[in-house]
C-alpha cells in the first residue's frame, strides 16, 4: 500500500520535555510523518492525530495541566477533538485532557507520595479503539511510567458508564496479567493506566510509550503497537474515502 | 550609600587583613563598599580556589580528544563523529545541609546551566551523595530530601538521572556531600565559551528576575565549616525554578545554534559578579555594569546586593547591535526577561553603576586572577598507619554463619539497592538510555550514530579516609572498571574533590595526597581531568568528612551495541574471575557491618595490572565474547556475585517490584556454583574463607561466558591473571572452597536482603 504516510502533530508546551521524544518516536515509523505544534499557535497545519506529550507544560506548580488547559492551542485540540480527531495524552497530556473535560476523572498524587519511574506491564482490556486496534485483547504491554500525579480517580458513577461503555483501554498488570498491588505503581483506581471518552477517538495513558519503540534500548518496544493502531486505523480511513 | 569599606567590614564579609590590605592596594585606598563586596565574594574559597590551585596543577587535562579542559565551564572531549561531551561535576553540599530539597534542586540546576552555557544539550546527571547513619532521624530527612530535590529539578527539565552513589558514614552526619554531574552532548563546531569580546556589544541578562535569596551563597555558606548557627543560613539557600530552568535551556541553545551571541556565562556562585569579572577578564575588556537596570523581584535592592545575589536560572550573555532584535524575539517567544545591563568597553575596568552614578571600578583581571594563594604546611595525622591489621581470630573472631554474613552484607545501606532513590528519577527520557541504573555504568547511545557514551562515578571515602593516596587512586581505577565492565573506554575524568578545611594541615595532607593518587591514576589510564570543583570546609563542630574525592568519568563507544550488564544471563555459563588474587579486610564494608572497625591500610592499585585488566576486558566485549561484566568492590567477590544473581531476575535491565514477575530468560532467577579455590592463595585473607569471600581489593572483575566461547575468552585474555570460579545454575548461590561447602542461599533471600533499604527510611 503506497498511501501518503499519517500526519502526526505534536503539540509543544514550554515545559514539555517528552515532546522531542514523541517526535523520534513517531519519525521511527514509516507510515508516519509528525510536526510540532506551539503552544501559543491555534493551527494544527492539517495534522491528522495529535499527541499530547509528557512533561510539565507550565511548571505544574498548580494542578497538572491546569494551565495548559487554556493555551491557545488546546482551544484548537478540543475543537479538533469534538470534530472526531484523534488525540492521544501521555502523561503531562493526560492529565491535560483531563482538566480539559474531554476525559472523565482526574489524576492525584501517586499513593507512595514519590515521583516514580519504573516498568509496568500493561494489560489491554479493549481493541475497540484507534489506538489499540493493532494489539489483542489481554496482551501486555511492558512500558515505563514516569510520573508524581498519575492515581488515576473517577466517581463511582462516572466509573460505572465508563466500564459499560468499555472506556477502560489499559489496566496496570502483573506478568501473568493478573491485577495485583505490586503491579500498580501509584495506586490507580482499579489499576487504570489509560481511558478513551465516549466517542473513542480521545485517550489518555499514564506509561509513555514514546520511550518503548526500539528494542534495542532499555526502554524496549512494548509501545510500537500504540502508534501502529492509530497509523492502520487513519490510513484505513483514507482508503475508506 | 553610607556603608564603609573598612576592615572590619572586610572581616566581617570573611576576608583577612592581608587580602584587605592586597584589595587597598589595587584599588589605590579604600574601596567602595560595593567593590569590597564583590571582592569578598570573588576572593572566597569557593570562587578563587585560593587554597587547591597550588596543588591542582598536578593533573594531566590534555589529551588527542581533549577539546577543552579546566577552566571553561565544563570541559569537552571529542567522542567522534563531529560529536563531542561537555562534562562537569559540582559539589552542592553546605546549601544541601540546610535545606536539603532545594540546596540538592539548584545544585541540579547549577550544573546543568555550566553544560549548556557552552552550546551542549544536557543528556545525562548523575549524583553522588553522602549522609550519616540512617539510624539518624535527621540523615533519613536529609536522604529524603535531598533524593527529592534531584528528581523534582532533573525530571522537570526532561534530563535523565541515570544512577550515581550513595554512602551512609558517620563523619558525614553533619555536613552530607551532594555532588551534582552533569554531560551534555554538542557538534565540535558549536562550542561556545565564556570570553567577553567586541567593544559596544552589549551585556544582556537572560532569565530569572534577581532577588535576595541566595545573598553570599558562595562565601557564607561554601566557605566556612558548619557550627551551631546552622538553622540561621537558610536565608542564604537559593530556590529553584525548574521551569524557567527549562525554558532558558531551549532558549539558550537556539541562541548558541543560531549564532546569535558572542558569549554566554551563567550566573552561579556570587551571581552577577564571578560572570562578569570571569567573561571580561578572560576576553582582556572591560564591562560597564548598569546594576540599576537588572529586573528585579524586590525594588529596594542595594547595587551590592544585586551584583552578589544568588538567584537562580539566569544568563549572561555578549551580544551585538546587529543581533539584539532576534535574541530579543527567542528570549520573548520562551517567555523570558531580556535586558541589556550594560556594554563591552576597552577599559579592562569591571565598572558597576548605579543610576549614572559609579559605585565599583576594578581591574577586572586582577579580580579574577589575583586572588591570593594559600598553601597550608602539610601534616601527615596521627591516625593514618602504614601496615594492614593483623586479622587476629580474637579481635576479629570468625562468622559461624557464612550466609547470613552474606545477607547482612547484601542488606547494609551502603551496598543494598538504591533502587528506592533511582526509581524517583526519569532515566530514560530523551530516548538514548540504553543502560539504567543499578549496575556498573550508565550507557546511552548517539542517535543516527553507532557510537555510545558511559559514565560511572566512584569514591570509596573509607578507604580515602585510611589512605588518601591510595583511597583517591583507587577511585579513578575503579570508576575506569565501571565503563570497562560495561564495555566502554574510558577517556576523560571530572572530580569533585571533598575536603574539612584547609586551613588545618592534616586536611591539607589528605588533599595533597589525593590529588597526587587521582594524577597519577589517570595518567596510567589516559584519562586527562577536563573539568571539576573543589569543596573545602566540609565540617561540622571541627569534625571533618571522610576525604572524598569523588570521580566521575566518561567512557566512549565506537559500536555501543556491545555493551554488556552486570546480570547472569544463562543457566550454564561459565563465571570466570578476572584480575588480583586478593581479598583484605583494612576498610572493607564486611570490617564496618561485621566488626564495626575502620582500621588499617587499603592495598594499593597495582596501575600495570589495572590497565592490562582493563584492556583485556573490553576486548573481549568488543569481541562480544562476553554475557556479563561486574566489578567487585565493596563487600567483595562474594557479593559481586550475588548481585549478578539478583540482577538476572531483570528484564532488559530492569526489575519488577512484582515478586510474580519473570526472571530472566526463562523466567527465574539465576544461582551460581562457585568454588573460591583456597584461601591461602588470596593476598590479604590470612587464609580465612570469611575473608576470601568478603575481603575488598581493587583489579577484580566477575565475567561469564557461554562455555563454547571459555577458549577464545582464553586467548584474549592471554597472561592477565584470570581463574574459572564455576558455573550459572540452579536458584541459589552457592559457595564452596576446595571442595567443602561454605553456605547455600535461595537467590530470593538475596534479593530480599538487598532490596532491604526502604524497611529503614
Amino acid at each position: 500500500m503506497s498511501s501518503a504516510p499519517v500526519r502526526f502533530g505534536v503539540v509543544v508546551f514550554p515545559g514539555s520535555n517528552c515532546d522531542a521524544d514523541s517526535y523520534h518516536a513517531i519519525s521511527t515509523f514509516p507510515g508516519a510523518s509528525v510536526q510540532y505544534l506551539w503552544h501559543k499557535d491555534t493551527d494544527l497545519k492539517g495534522v491528522q492525530a495529535v499527541i499530547l506529550p509528557g512533561g510539565f507544560s507550565y511548571g505544574d506548580y498548580l494542578r497538572c495541566g491546569a494551565i495548559a488547559r487554556f493555551s491557545p492551542i488546546m482551544q484548537s485540540v478540543i475543537d479538533f477533538a469534538e470534530s472526531g480527531g484523534l488525540v492521544m495524552g501521555i502523561c503531562n497530556g493526560f492529565q491535560t485532557l483531563v482538566e480539559a473535560g474531554l476525559l472523565p476523572g482526574g489524576l492525584i498524587r501517586n499513593t507512595g507520595l514519590k515521583f516514580v519511574c519504573r516498568y509496568v506491564n500493561l494489560r489491554v482490556e479493549t481493541t475497540d479503539t484507534p489506538f489499540t486496534s493493532a494489539c489483542e485483547t489481554g496482551e501486555l504491554l511492558r512500558i515505563v511510567v514516569k510520573h508524581n500525579e498519575g492515581n488515576y480517580t473517577v466517581d463511582p458513577e462516572t466509573f460505572a458508564r465508563m466500564q459499560a461503555d468499555d472506556q477502560i483501554v489499559l489496566r496496570y498488570a502483573d506478568a501473568a496479567g493478573k491485577q495485583t498491588e505490586g503491579a500498580n505503581p501509584n495506586g490507580a483506581l482499579d489499576d487504570i493506566a489509560g481511558v478513551c471518552n465516549e466517542a473513542r477517538n480521545v485517550f489518555g495513558m499514564m506509561p509513555h510509550p514514546e520511550n518503548s519503540v526500539e528494542a534495542e534500548l532499555a526502554g524496549g518496544a512494548g509501545g510500537r503497537a500504540l502508534f501502529q493502531s492509530i497509523i492502520d486505523t487513519l490510513m484505513a480511513r483514507e482508503v475508506a474515502r | 550609600m553610607t556603608q564603609r569599606a573598612t576592615l572590619e567590614a572586610a572581616i566581617k564579609l570573611g576576608l583577612t587583613e592581608d587580602e584587605y590590605a592586597h584589595i587597598c592596594a589595587i584599588q589605590g585606598g579604600e574601596p567602595t563598599y560595593v567593590e569590597l563586596a564583590i571582592y569578598s565574594l570573588m576572593w572566597s574559597e569557593h570562587c578563587s580556589y585560593k587554597h587547591s590551585r597550588p596543588v591542582l596543577g598536578r593533573f594531566p587535562t590534555s589529551g588527542p580528544r581533549i577539546l577543552q579542559g579546566p577552566g571553561e565551564n565544563a570541559g569537552i572531549i571529542d567522542v567522534g563523529d563531529g560529536w563531542a561531551v561537555a562534562m562537569k561535576v559540582e559539589s552542592h553540599n553546605h546549601p544541601s545541609a540546610v535545606e536539603p530539597f532545594q540546596g540538592a534542586a539548584t545544585g541540579v540546576g547549577g550544573i546543568v546551566r555550566d553544560i549548556f552555557t557552552m552550546g551542549a544539550r544536557p543528556c545525562v546527571s548523575m549524583d553522588s551523595l553522602r549522609f550519616g547513619e540512617l539510624t539518624e532521624p535527621r540523615q533519613r530527612f536529609l536522604l529524603d530530601g535531598v533524593v527529592g530535590g534531584i528528581a523534582h529539578y532533573g525530571n522537570c527539565l526532561g534530563i535523565p538521572t541515570i544512577g550515581g552513589e550513595i554512602y551512609f558514614e558517620p563523619s558525614y552526619e553533619g555536613n552530607c556531600l551532594v555532588n551534582a554531574m552533569s554531560a551534555g552532548m554538542i557538534r565540535t563546531d558549536n562550542i561556545v565559551r565564556a570570553i567577553a569580546s567586541g567593544v559596544g556589544n552589549h551585556v544582556v541578562l537572560i532569565g530569572s528576575k534577581t532577588g535576595r535569596d541566595g545573598i553570599g551563597g558562595a562565601s557564607v555558606l561554601a566557605s566556612q565549616e558548619f557550627d551551631e548557627t546552622l538553622e540561621e543560613k537558610r536565608p542564604s539557600v537559593q530556590v529553584g525554578d525548574p521551569f524557567t530552568e527549562k525554558k532558558l535551556i531551549e532558549a539558550c541553545l537556539e541562541l548558541i545554534h543560531r549564532h546569535l551571541v558572542v558569549s554566554m556565562q551563567d550566573l552561579g556562585a556570587a551571581g552577577l559578579t564571578s560572570s562578569s569579572s570571569e567573561m571580561s577578564s578572560k576576553g582582556h575588556v572591560g564591562l560597564d555594569i548598569h546594576a540599576d537596570r537588572v529586573p528585579l523581584r524586590e525594588a529596594d535592592m542595594e547595587p551590592w546586593e544585586i551584583m552578589i545575589s544568588e538567584s537562580q536560572e539566569r544568563m549572561l550573555a555578549i551580544v551585538t547591535a546587529e543581533q539584539i532584535a532576534d535574541v530579543r524575539e527567542v528570549c520573548e517567544r520562551w517567555d523570558l526577561d531580556c535586558t541589556v545591563i550594560g556594554e563591552v568597553t576597552d577599559s579592562k575596568m569591571l565598572r558597576i553603576w548605579w543610576h549614572g552614578e559609579r559605585v565599583a571600578n576594578i581591574p577586572a583581571r586582577r579580580l579574577a586572577d589575583e586572588s591570593p594563594v594559600i598553601r597550608t604546611p602539610s601534616v601527615k595525622p596521627g591516625y593514618i598507619v602504614d601496615e594492614p591489621v593483623a586479622v587476629d581470630d580474637a579481635v576479629y573472631p570468625r562468622p559461624k554463619d557464612l550466609g547470613a554474613a552474606l545477607t547482612q552484607l547484601l542488606a547494609a545501606p551502603n551496598i543494598a539497592s538504591k533502587r528506592w532513590a533511582w526509581e524517583q528519577y526519569d532515566y530514560i527520557v530523551q530516548a538514548n538510555t540504553m543502560q539504567i541504573p543499578g549496575s556498573d555504568a550508565a550507557v546511552l547511545r548517539i542517535k543516527d550514530s553507532q557510537r555510545g557514551i558511559a559514565f560511572s562515578n566512584d569514591c570509596n571515602g573509607r578507604h580515602c579516609y585510611l589512605d588518601p593516596y591510595r583511597g583517591a587512586k583507587a577511585a579513578v581505577a575503579e570508576a575506569a572498571r565501571n565503563l570497562v565492565c560495561a564495555g566502554a573506554l574510558p577517556v576523560a575524568v571530572t572530580d569533585c574533590l571533598n575536603f574539612g578545611n584547609p586551613e588545618k594541615g592534616e586536611i591539607y595532607w589528605q588533599f595533597e595526597q589525593a590529588v597526587e593518587g587521582i594524577a597519577q591514576a589517570c595518567e596510567a589510564l589516559d584519562t586527562p581531568v577536563v573539568s571539576g570543583n573543589v569543596s573545602f570546609y566540609n565540617e561540622s563542630f571541627g569534625q571533618a568528612i571522610y576525604p572524598t574525592p569523588m570521580i566521575g568519568m566518561l567512557g566512549v563507544y565506537e559500536d555501543v551495541s556491545v555493551h554488556v550488564d552486570d546480570a547472569f544471563k544463562d543457566d550454564g555459563d561459565v563465571i570466570v574471575m578476572l584480575g588480583a588474587e586478593a581479598a583484605w579486610m583494612d576498610g572493607s564494608e564486611y570490617q564496618k557491618v561485621a566488626y564495626g572497625k575502620v582500621e588499617g591500610r587499603v592495598p594499593d592499585v597495582d596501575l600495570q595490572l589495572e590497565v592490562e585488566l582493563q584492556n583485556k576486558l573490553r576486548a573481549a566485549i568488543e569481541a562480544r565474547l562476553l554475557r556479563s561484566a561486574h566489578d567487585c568492590a565493596e563487600g567483595g567477590l562474594s557479593v559481586a556475585l550475588a548481585e549478578c544473581c539478583i540482577a538476572s531476575g531483570s528484564t532488559g535491565g530492569a526489575q519488577f517490584e512484582d515478586p510474580e514477575a519473570p526472571r530472566s530468560r526463562d523466567g527465574r532467577w539465576l544461582g551460581a556454583d562457585v568454588d573460591l579455590g583456597s584461601a591461602a592463595a588470596v593476598a590479604g585473607a590470612a587464609g580465612r574463607p570469611d575473608l576470601a569471600l568478603f575481603g575488598e581489593a581493587p583489579s577484580r572483575v566477575i565475567v561469564t561466558v557461554a562455555p563454547e566461547l571459555l577458549g577464545p575468552l582464553d586467548e584474549v585474555l592471554g597472561r592477565l591473571p584470570h581463574r574459572v570460579l564455576g558455573r550459572v545454575t540452579g536458584t541459589n548461590l552457592r559457595c564452596t572452597m576446595q571442595g567443602k561447602e561454605l553456605f547455600t542461599v535461595p537467590v530470593g533471600e538475596l534479593h530480599s536482603a538487598y532490596e532491604s533499604l526502604p524497611q529503614r527510611l
